[in-house]
C-alpha cells in the first residue's frame, strides 16, 4: 500500500510515452549520436591548452558581464558616467598643483597638465582594471559554483569594463590637445597598439591576482597598497628622464614605462624610445602567457575553494 | 544503442578543512608556511563558520567508483538522502567541478539549471537580466532576443519587464529566473532541485515545460528530494547512497526501493552524533533524539491520530545558546506534512542561555495516514539573528498504524491523499432542495 505501486495522481500517460523503450531511433529532428564524445570529463590534466575556441564561443557573456559592470556601476546615481570623467580629471588638477607647482617637477618641455595625463589615463585604466578583475572571480563566485563557462571570461570582462572608463576619459585628452594647440600627427596611430599592450598588460596581470585571491584572500588586501606603490615606480607625475642613467634600466622593467612613455611621444609626436616599447612588449607577452596557463591549471579546483 | 552519457569508475574526493590535493608548486609551498599560521590564527577566530569544524576529519568520497549510462531520450531521477552525493555528480556532469578519478563521455550540448537565478543582477530590469542570464547558461543574443517574448509570456511578467529586479517579488523574480532556464535548448538538461521554489501552479507549469523537453527528445537529469515530482516526470531513477551506486531502473521500482531501504529503522530513540543525514555545514550539537506516545513510552510507532512527542538532547561546545528547535514533518515520499518551529508557535520555556540540555516538541493528534514518516531536525540559537546551527535530514523515522479513528471500522487509505481530516457529513431533505433551487429559479425568471 505504497505510491509506489498504486499511484494513481501521478501516473502521467505523456511521461510514459518517453520512455527509452519506445523511443526506437530517437526523435525527429535531431541529428543521431556523434561516434565522439563533445565532452570528456576526468581528472588530472594538469597541463591544459588555453582553448582560445571555446573562448570564443562565449563572446556573448564576455559582452554581456562587461555591459553589466559598466551599467551596474552607475545605476542610482546622479551623475552617471560623468564620473569616468570627473575623477581623472580632478586628480589631473590636484597633481598639477601639487607637483607641476609646488614640486615643479619637469616635464621634458610639455604641458604640466597634459603632460600628466597622458600619463594618468593609461595607469588609472590599469590600476582599475587590475583592482576589478582581481577581485572579479571572487565577486562572481555565486556564478562559478552554479554554472560552467570558461573562467577566463570572468576577470577578462572585468578589464573590458575598464576600458570602457578609458573610452570616456579618453574624451578628456582630445579636448585638452585642442586647448594646448597640439596638432594631428602619424604618431597618434601608435597609440593603438598601445591601447593594445596595456590591456594585454592588465589582462595578464588581473587575472593572475584573480585566481591567487581565489585561494588567498590576502591578496585584496595586499594589492590595493601594491598598486599605489606601483605607481611611484611608474613615471606617471614625472618623465623617464627624470630618473638617472644608470638605473633605468630597472625602470624599464616595468611595463608601464615603455607604454605610458609611448602615449606622450605619441600625443607629442616626438620620437619613440623603441629599445623600452619592445622591451614592454616583450615582458608583457611573457607575463599574459604565463597568466594564461597558470589561470587554466587553477580554473577546475575554483569551485571547491571559493 | 549508443547512450548520450557514460559514466565511468567516478569519484570526487574532498579533503575536509584543507584544500583539495593536487598540484602544488615550490612558491606555494613557501606561501603555505606564512599562511599556514595565518589560516590558524584565523580559523579560531572564526570559530562560528562552519567550514572549520571538520578540520580534524580527514577527507569525505563525495562518490565512489559511479558507473553508469543514460539513453537519449532517458529522464533521470536521482535520488539518495542529504549526501549521498546528488548534487557533487550534477555538478561534475556540468563542469563546474572536477572528479578525483574516472570518465565521463557527454555526447551532446549540456545545459545546467543548478540554482534559479543564477547570474541575475538585482539593478538591472526583467529585460537585461533575460539577456544576462540567457548568455551566463550558455545561450547566444540571437536566440534570446528571438526568444524573449516567449520568455516574458511564460513568466507572466510582461508589465514589470523594465523595472528593476529589486522591486519584484519573490514569486515573480522566481517565474522570471525560471523562465530563461526553461528556454533553454541543450541535448542533456542538468536539473537540480529547483522545482522547490514558486508557487504550486507554477511548479507544474515547470514540470510540463520539462515534460516538453523531453517529448523532444532530449535529456533530463533532474536531482530532487520529493518522490511525487520524480514519479511524475522521469522514467528511470538512479539511487545513490553515500556516494555510491545502489541501483538504476525503472522510477517506480527503484523509489520503492529507496522508500523501503534508505530511512533509518524505526526505533524510539536515534543517536545524531555521527547521523548520515547531517547537512554539510552544520555545528553537530544535537546528539538524541527520542520520539514518546501519549503515555510517555518511548516508542518508534503510534496510531492514527495518537499524539507523539519529539524530544532532542544537545550540547553545545563553543558556548551557551537559547535553543530554538525545528521540527519538518515528511512521509516516505519526501513530501514536508508540516513544519513547526519554536518560533513559529510560541512558548520557549528557555530564558537564559544554556550549553546543554533537551528541547522538546509535543504534536497533539496529527492527523496522519497510515504509513512511514521521518522528521527533519533544526537547532538554533534563538537569541539575536535566529541562527540555524545544526540540521539532520531524516533524523528520526516513526510508523503510523491503522486504527479506527472514525469509530466505523474503516481506515482511510493513503491513496493520493497527505492526511485524513476528520468531517461531519449531513443530509437535508430532498424536498427542501428542490423547492429551494425552484424558488431560485421563480427568482430569476
Amino acid at each position: 500500500m505504497t505510491f509506489a505501486e498504486n499511484p494513481p495522481a501521478f501516473e502521467e500517460p505523456t511521461v510514459n510515452d518517453y520512455r527509452p523503450s519506445s523511443q526506437g531511433g530517437g526523435a525527429p529532428g535531431h541529428s543521431e549520436i556523434p561516434q565522439r564524445p563533445l565532452v570528456v570529463i576526468k581528472s588530472g590534466r594538469r597541463w591544459t591548452s588555453l582553448n582560445l575556441r571555446e573562448l570564443w564561443a562565449h563572446r556573448d557573456l564576455f559582452y554581456f558581464l562587461i555591459w553589466r559592470d559598466v551599467k551596474v556601476r552607475y545605476k542610482q546615481t546622479v551623475l552617471g558616467v560623468m564620473w569616468a570623467i570627473l575623477q581623472p580629471l580632478l586628480t589631473m588638477m590636484i597633481f598639477t598643483f601639487l607637483f607641476g607647482h609646488l614640486a615643479r617637477v619637469p616635464s621634458d618641455g610639455m604641458p604640466y597638465p597634459i603632460f600628466v595625463f597622458a600619463g594618468l589615463l593609461p595607469w588609472n585604466f590599469f590600476a582599475a582594471a587590475v583592482d576589478n578583475s582581481s577581485n572579479s572571480l571572487v565577486g562572481n563566485s555565486a556564478l562559478i559554483t552554479k554554472v560552467y563557462f570558461p573562467r577566463l571570461v570572468i576577470p577578462s570582462a572585468a578589464v573590458g569594463a575598464a576600458l570602457v572608463d578609458f573610452g570616456i576619459a579618453f574624451v578628456i585628452l582630445f579636448f585638452m590637445g585642442v586647448h594646448y594647440n597640439i596638432g594631428l600627427s602619424v604618431g597618434m596611430l601608435m597609440l593603438i597598439p598601445l591601447i593594445v599592450q596595456m590591456t594585454l598588460f592588465a589582462v595578464g596581470i588581473g587575472i593572475r591576482m584573480s585566481a591567487l585571491n581565489v585561494k588567498y584572500r590576502d591578496v585584496r588586501h595586499a594589492l590595493p597598497f601594491l598598486i599605489n606603490v606601483w605607481m611611484y615606480a611608474t613615471p606617471v607625475i614625472y618623465p623617464v628622464s627624470f630618473i638617472p642613467d644608470r638605473l633605468r634600466w630597472i625602470l624599464v622593467l616595468n611595463p608601464l614605462v615603455g607604454i605610458i612613455e609611448g602615449f606622450r611621444s605619441a600625443i607629442f609626436n616626438r620620437p619613440f624610445v623603441w629599445s623600452h616599447l619592445v622591451t614592454s612588449f616583450v615582458i608583457v607577452i611573457a607575463v599574459l602567457l604565463y597568466s594564461l596557463y597558470s589561470f587554466r591549471s587553477m580554473e577546475k579546483s575554483f569551485a571547491d575553494i571559493i | 544503442m549508443r547512450p548520450i552519457i557514460t559514466v565511468q569508475d567516478l569519484s570526487k574526493r574532498y579533503k575536509l578543512g584543507q584544500r583539495e590535493v593536487g598540484y602544488q608548486t615550490l612558491r606555494e609551498v613557501l606561501v603555505k608556511a606564512v599562511s599556514g599560521s595565518i589560516e590558524g590564527v584565523r580559523s579560531r577566530l572564526n570559530r562560528r563558520y562552519p567550514q572549520n569544524f571538520a578540520d580534524e576529519e580527514s577527507e569525505l568520497w563525495a562518490l565512489r567508483d559511479l558507473t553508469f549510462e543514460v539513453q537519449r531520450g532517458e529522464v533521470l531521477g536521482i535520488i539518495g538522502r542529504n549526501g549521498a552525493g546528488k548534487s557533487t555528480l550534477l555538478k561534475i556532469l556540468s563542469r563546474i567541478t572536477e572528479p578525483s578519478s574516472g570518465r565521463v563521455e557527454l555526447y551532446g550540448r549540456v545545459g545546467s539549471l543548478l540554482e534559479v537565478g543564477t547570474g541575475f543582477h538585482p539593478e538591472l530590469t526583467g529585460r537585461e537580466n533575460i539577456f544576462l542570464s540567457g548568455a551566463i547558461l550558455g545561450m547566444r543574443r540571437k536566440e534570446i532576443a528571438r526568444k524573449l517574448d516567449e520568455i516574458v509570456a511564460f513568466a507572466e511578467v510582461s508589465r514589470f519587464i523594465d523595472t528593476p529586479v529589486k522591486r519584484y517579488s519573490s514569486g515573480m523574480f522566481v517565474r522570471l529566473a525560471f523562465a530563461v532556464a526553461a528556454h533553454l535548448e541543450p541535448e542533456i538538461l542538468l536539473v537540480d532541485e529547483v522545482l522547490a521554489v514558486g508557487d504550486q501552479a507554477f511548479q507544474k507549469r515547470c514540470l510540463g515545460k520539462m515534460g516538453d523537453v523531453a517529448s523532444e527528445g532530449r535529456t533530463v537529469v533532474f536531482v530532487s528530494h520529493n518522490m511525487a515530482s520524480i514519479e511524475a516526470l522521469c522514467n528511470t531513477c538512479l539511487f545513490l547512497s553515500e556516494g555510491q551506486f545502489v541501483a538504476k531502473g525503472q522510477t517506480h521500482e527503484v523509489v520503492s526501493r529507496y522508500m523501503t531501504t534508505d530511512l533509518p529503522p524505526e526505533s524510539a530513540s536515534v543517536s545524531l552524533s555521527a547521523h548520515s543525514g547531517r547537512r554539510r555545514g552544520s555545528r553537530p550539537m544535537m546528539n538524541m533524539v527520542t520520539l514518546r506516545d501519549d503515555t510517555g513510552t518511548p516508542t518508534g510507532a503510534i496510531r492514527m491520530g495518537s499524539s507523539l512527542s519529539v524530544a532532542v538532547s544537545f550540547a553545545c561546545d563553543a558556548g551557551p545558546i537559547l535553543p530554538g528547535l525545528g521540527v519538518v514533518l515528511k512521509n516516505a515520499h519526501g513530501v514536508a506534512i508540516f513544519t513547526v518551529t519554536e518560533g513559529l508557535v510560541g512558548g520557549n520555556s528557555v530564558e537564559n542561555r544554556v550549553a546543554s540540555g533537551i528541547v522538546s516538541c509535543a504534536l497533539d493528534n496529527p492527523p496522519l495516514l497510515p504509513g512511514r514518516y521521518s522528521f527533519d531536525l533544526y537547532l538554533g540559537d534563538t537569541s539575536g539573528a535566529r541562527d540555524v546551527l545544526d540540521v539532520v535530514s531524516d533524523a528520526i523515522s516513526f510508523e503510523v498504524q491503522a486504527a479506527d479513528v472514525f469509530g466505523t471500522g474503516q481506515v482511510p487509505a493513503p491513496h493520493n491523499s497527505l492526511i485524513y481530516w476528520p468531517a461531519r457529513f449531513a443530509f437535508t431533505n430532498g424536498a427542501t432542495q428542490r423547492d429551494e433551487v425552484e424558488h431560485g429559479r421563480l427568482n430569476r425568471g
